[in-house]
């Protein structure tokens, strides 16, 4: 399978005896100068690193009874830095068709889009929605055929076709896998541990939405990577829904609210204390009592 | 880690696999079928990178199929363990397909074949093999146990054997087989060997 470039061929110019005055190095393929490095793998290595600031990141989706819940979390970081907390990093695929975006964040932004209109053609050339096993290869043969380029995607694609509910792991080694539960990205094993003790098929969708959010928020708070809003998508017989949106941090205090701690140990006055009686200026002194004990 | 193994019998080929799906440290799936069923009576179990393991099976099952619909017979499994050879071959030095395989056919004349193919596109013809890390497991116990004319019910147990072993002494063992044979009947699955079920499986009513 082989790319098509021939989008980025030259156009043909001929008969240069018309043209004297033609530059001659305008009939040689377009070419961009070397960046003069001493280490040119090692700076193109570099490069390809530095357009990658989605890396740490939780995605999830899993099927149950009535439908898909797809959520994440929205926070970009770039190394140590947390270049933004509120990434769209479910993408919206047509209206019921959703994307997740791990890895590279203009990779899985473009490659979805780019899916997005193909399967519109798709419902253009055959009347009928496209299955989501179908979008899915779309995706991975795309990912396959550039492969070893430096791609980065870790994508679920989750939706609703003909024959119910469907969701996929599709990655940038052109790998694809139909599931019933995913996760993805650097909190992906912290959403597992969550997903995998609250899971029933018989959830309500109120339930569903809940595990989703806790799997998320749970990934955040011990993932650093990882934070910003957990967003919680819900895919039925009618398409894609957003069901909730939340602040992390808010969703701690909710889900954890502060409570007065416990103190072992007060000062306290004892009234009539120092005696009285010649004991010199005792009074400034702090006098202990055990609250637990009394 | 993927453990990969086969042989033949008194009148069919055994193959077997194991059905986890890795990304780094996480287990993805446990039900992941990794045994191509080629045409009627053909096999193919593959190891490997998940994109490779996937394009390249289906492309030379289409080519299989292909090939059939033309000429109005099926390849025989010598036939098409070379085919599989020569597409790899010809790909290793462009852009190598990452996978290992073991490929088990019935063929009326010559009977139940087995064949053995790496990525750097050495074929084999064998009577039993292993694949990945369960390999060196495996191994030992199949030049010990096997032998010709196994019968289908003792070649199972041989294949279970194999796969306690993997289970138990595999640091990165995978909980979930599959077996699939291929014998004058067809090609077809046998049985899955599970330890782990897929907890967002649709339960049984």
């Amino acid at each position: 399978m082989g790319l098509d470039f021939s989008g980025l061929e030259p156009p043909t110019i001929r008969a240069s005896s018309s043209f004297p005055n033609l530059q001659p190095n305008i009939l040689s393929s377009p070419s961009f100068e070397l960046p003069s490095v001493k280490d040119l793998d090692g700076f193109e290595k570099a490069a390809v690193e530095m357009v990658k600031p989605v890396h740490g990141t939780t995605t999830l989706a899993f099927l149950f009874k009535h439908g898909v819940i797809v959520a994440a979390d929205s926070r970009a970081s770039m190394g140590q830095y947390i270049s933004s907390q509120s990434v769209k990093k479910v993408l919206e695929i047509n209206r019921y068709l959703l994307g997740t975006m791990a890895g590279g964040a203009a990779d899985c932004q473009f490659w979805q889009r780019n899916l997005g209109t193909r399967c519109r053609l798709h419902e253009l050339a055959n009347k009928r929605r496209i299955s989501v096993a179908g979008a899915s290869k779309l995706l991975a043969n795309t990912l396959y055929s550039y492969r070893g380029m430096g791609l980065s995607m870790g994508t679920m694609i989750a939706g609703w076709d003909e024959t119910g509910p469907g969701l996929f792991y599709v990655d940038s080694e052109g790998g694809r896998i139909k599931g019933r539960l995913f996760s993805v990205g650097s909190g992906s094993t912290y959403a597992y541990g969550i997903l995998d003790s609250g899971y029933h098929f018989h959830m309500s969708v109120d339930e569903a939405v809940d595990l989703g959010r806790h799997a998320i928020y749970h990934a955040t708070f011990r993932d650093g990577a990882s934070g910003g809003v957990a967003s919680v998508y819900y895919v039925g017989p009618e398409g894609w829904k957003k069901i909730a949106g939340d602040d992390v941090s808010e969703l701690h205090y909710k889900y954890y609210p502060v409570s007065q701690p416990v103190v072992e140990q007060e000062m306290v006055e004892i009234l009539g204390y120092p005696p009285t009686g010649n004991l010199g200026d005792c009074s400034s002194i702090p006098i202990y009592r055990n609250v637990a004990s009394s | 880690m993927e453990c990969v193994f086969g042989f033949e019998g008194d009148g069919f080929v055994l193959l077997a696999t194991d059905t986890s799906a890795v990304q780094s440290i996480v287990v993805q799936k446990t039900t992941e079928d990794k045994i191509m069923i080629l045409d009627s009576h053909k096999l193919m179990a593959l190891t490997g990178e998940s994109g490779d393991r996937v394009q390249f099976s289906e492309y030379i099952q289409k080519n299989v199929l292909l090939y059939q619909f033309r000429n109005g017979i099926p390849l025989s499994t010598a036939a098409a363990a070379n085919f599989t050879r020569g597409e790899l071959a010809q790909a290793l030095r462009k852009s190598p397909y990452m996978v290992n395989m073991m490929i088990g056919g019935f063929d009326k004349d010559t009977g139940p074949s087995l064949y053995f193919l790496d990525y750097i596109a050495t074929l084999h013809k064998v009577e039993k093999g292993a694949l990945g890390y369960g390999a060196y497991f495996i191994l030992s116990l199949l030049d010990k146990y096997y032998h010709k004319d196994l019968s289908l019910s003792s070649a199972l147990d041989l294949a279970y054997k194999c796969i306690a072993e993997v289970r138990s002494r595999l640091v990165v063992s995978p909980p979930n087989f599959v077996i699939k044979i291929v014998d004058k009947d067809g090609a077809r699955e046998l049985e899955w060997r599970k330890t782990v079920e897929d907890i967002a499986a649709i339960p049984a009513e």
